[in-house]
């Protein structure tokens, strides 16, 4: 067998806390996964359980109030945890880029969406003044938005959200990067929206080869389009593995819950589960597993230090009692 | 018998030179004790029906029957005396917008019983609160907290404890759930469906979440630029939808046992271009025309009217037998 390939993403032990007036919360702790090169990942979990600190500090735009306190996440390299900030600059944008969840607080609203594309390409992507213009417009077009000519002049304001999201990808795309992280691209958009943007991303990775961090609180929606997917609990990384086999076959409780409580496969509402409590307080001591307190299978055992267990090759949990 | 009926109501707001046709002949009817879902695009007439059938807008035209009167003809800014107001009454989408932040949950069940109930003051006030909060599955402790000490599943359980304060016959639930993780929705559904079998009340459940209203749903109406251009029992238009509109929508939930990258034998339908204008738009034309998939030129020169099948299944397609 040969060996695996260099990851182009891999982050390991990756912590993160915030430091509050209330205490430290411990955001992230020990987080570890990998993006291989043009993969999609997915990022699942209920708000709260570090979806989103976890991009935000790939990309280090983290709150002030924020700080990394252990691990590293090698990006083609660069370990983008200790990584100055000009070496991050030359990343972010060009190799490195990222889709928020609400496009039109994303974009800048007092510019024209065509100029802030085009702001990308001369900061980034060595295209010359005079064709900047021709570009931006050849990715708006890219992008399927209609009369693109007439569109790079348009604020956001008179797009509408999923219009706006388009540009968000075009500007995210505009250098070809080769990772997109993506934090709930299509939350608050229409479906028919969603999954067009969604065929649009999956379309353009194909053709670039770009590896996609999907970050969503849908399963369903992660199931359809990730080759593999991240559950997230409370900071902690509870379970890898390639899609298919974990809307099928869930080994950790808590993956379990949340395919049953997901509306899509239950035939009458009965069959819908709900998730008992809550996230734990991230503040002050916590036990090894943070799932313990809503967990249907807690054993002494489960008190011991969190384990990472690979039931099967590529499909990791962590969990003493796993189903 | 039918609580709500509305019939041919239309609404048109001025715009520029033109008007925007933001609900265009939409009739429907919602019997006692049953739930309809409401879906369609952002921009298709959802929230501007909704605010006429809980008359904070006036229609332009038609009539919307509650309980046997014509409520429509009581103009939005004096419909707070109307007798039907306690009756009609709405859980929100956002539980943290819509409810008071200087108010505790105790005040926010008690207001509209305060300003339309009949309720006396001090203990009986105390016992019904509680009472109400009992049933939403709110633990009594928590009813001197205010909103922003309580999490998004209790808050939405004091926005249903608020709505159904009043026994009202008709619940209008504006996305209850979208809002909420998964793992609360699933509690809050199961809530709202067990008050509607407890109390009898009628629901107009308004979501995107198709997924959703056909567990929630016993009809559902999908509306399409101000139109409504199908409904029909939830059961059958999920199996055989007929508006290639709701095929799409259809099409467009997400399904974790498809995936996206292999084919299933069958091209993926999605929607491309855009929605027509609803600025003046032709009477003679589908409104869905140019988006279509299966759009031919009779659709250019008449708007398909809704013809309904003997079961109740209504859809407004030249192409639909």
């Amino acid at each position: 067998m040969s060996d695996p390939p260099i990851p182009l993403l891999a982050v390991e032990d990756l912590s993160v806390e915030f430091r509050t007036r209330g205490g430290v919360v411990r955001a992230l702790d020990q987080v570890s996964f990998d993006v291989q090169r043009g993969e999609t990942v997915g990022v699942v979990g209920e708000s709260g359980s570090g979806k989103s600190v976890t991009a935000f500090a790939l990309l280090r735009i983290l709150d002030a109030s924020a700080r990394i306190t252990s691990g590293r996440a090698v990006f083609g390299g660069l370990d983008l945890v200790t990584a100055g900030e000009a070496e991050l600059g030359l990343q972010r944008g060009r190799e490195l880029s990222m889709i928020f969840q609400n496009p039109r607080t994303a974009l800048n609203p007092i510019r024209p969406v065509g100029r802030q594309i085009g702001d990308v390409l001369l900061r980034h992507a060595n295209v010359a003044r005079a064709d900047v213009k021709r570009r931006a417009v050849e990715l708006l077009a890219q992008v399927q938005i209609p009369d693109p000519a007439r569109r790079y002049g348009a604020y956001p304001f008179e797009l509408s959200g999923g219009m706006c999201q388009r540009v968000m990808i075009a500007l995210a795309l505009a250098c070809s990067p080769a990772l997109l992280v993506a934090d709930e691209p299509t939350t608050g958009l229409d479906v028919t929206t969603q999954a067009a943007i969604m065929d649009l991303i999956r379309e353009l990775a194909l053709r670039t080869n770009m590896a996609t961090l999907l970050i969503t609180h849908d399963l369903a929606l992660a199931a359809e389009h990730c080759d593999r997917i991240v559950v997230m609990h409370a900071g902690h990384v509870v379970e890898v593995a390639p899609a298919t086999a974990l809307f099928e076959a869930p080994r950790h409780p808590y993956t379990a819950k949340l395919v049953a409580a997901t509306p899509h496969g239950a035939e009458r509402l009965a069959d819908l589960a709900a998730i008992p409590g809550g996230l734990p307080d991230l503040r002050g001591e916590l036990p090894p597993c943070r799932y313990r307190f809503r967990c249907e299978r807690y054993a002494p055992i489960c008190d011991g230090p969190l384990p990472r267990v690979d039931v099967l090759p590529g499909h990791m949990v962590a969990c003493w009692k796993p189903l | 018998m039918s609580l709500l009926e509305v019939r041919s109501l239309e609404r048109r707001f001025p715009v520029g030179k033109g008007w925007l046709h933001a609900v265009d002949d939409v009739s429907l009817e919602i019997r006692e004790g049953e739930c309809v879902g409401l879906v369609g695009e952002s921009g298709c007439g959802k929230s501007t029906l909704v605010k006429l059938i809980t008359r904070l807008l006036d229609p332009s035209g038609g009539q919307i029957a509650f309980d046997g009167r014509d409520i429509g003809r009581v103009p939005a800014g004096r419909f707070a005396r109307a007798p039907e107001r306690a009756q009609i009454q709405m859980v929100f989408q956002d539980p943290t917008d819509s409810l008071n932040p200087r108010f505790t949950a105790f005040d926010i069940i008690a207001d509209p019983i305060r300003r339309l109930g009949q309720v006396a003051r001090g203990g009986a006030m105390q016992a019904r609160v509680r009472e109400l909060a009992e049933m939403v599955g709110l633990p009594e402790v928590l009813l001197g907290r205010f909103p922003h000490q309580l999490s998004g599943g209790q808050k939405q359980r004091v926005g249903i404890a608020r709505a159904i304060a009043l026994e009202p016959k008709l619940l209008v639930l504006d996305e209850p759930t979208s809002a909420l993780d998964v793992s609360v929705q699933a509690v809050i559904l199961k809530l709202l469906d067990d008050l509607r079998r407890r109390l009898g009340i009628s629901y107009l459940f308004v979501s995107h979440d198709l997924a959703v209203v056909r567990l929630l749903a016993d009809r559902v109406v999908v509306m399409y630029l101000g139109r409504i251009v199908e409904a029909g029992p939830v059961a059958q238009v999920f199996a055989s939808p007929g508006h290639p509109y709701t095929r799409a929508l259809l099409a467009s939930v997400p399904r974790p046992d498809r995936r996206s990258d292999q084919s299933d034998g069958r091209p993926r339908f999605r929607l491309t271009g855009e929605a027509r204008s609803p600025i003046d738009p032709s009477p003679t034309v589908c409104r869905f025309f140019g988006r279509c998939p299966d759009g031919f030129e009779r659709c250019e020169r008449e708007m398909p009217m809704l013809r309904s099948d003997a079961a109740g299944h209504s859809v407004a397609c030249h192409l639909h037998a």
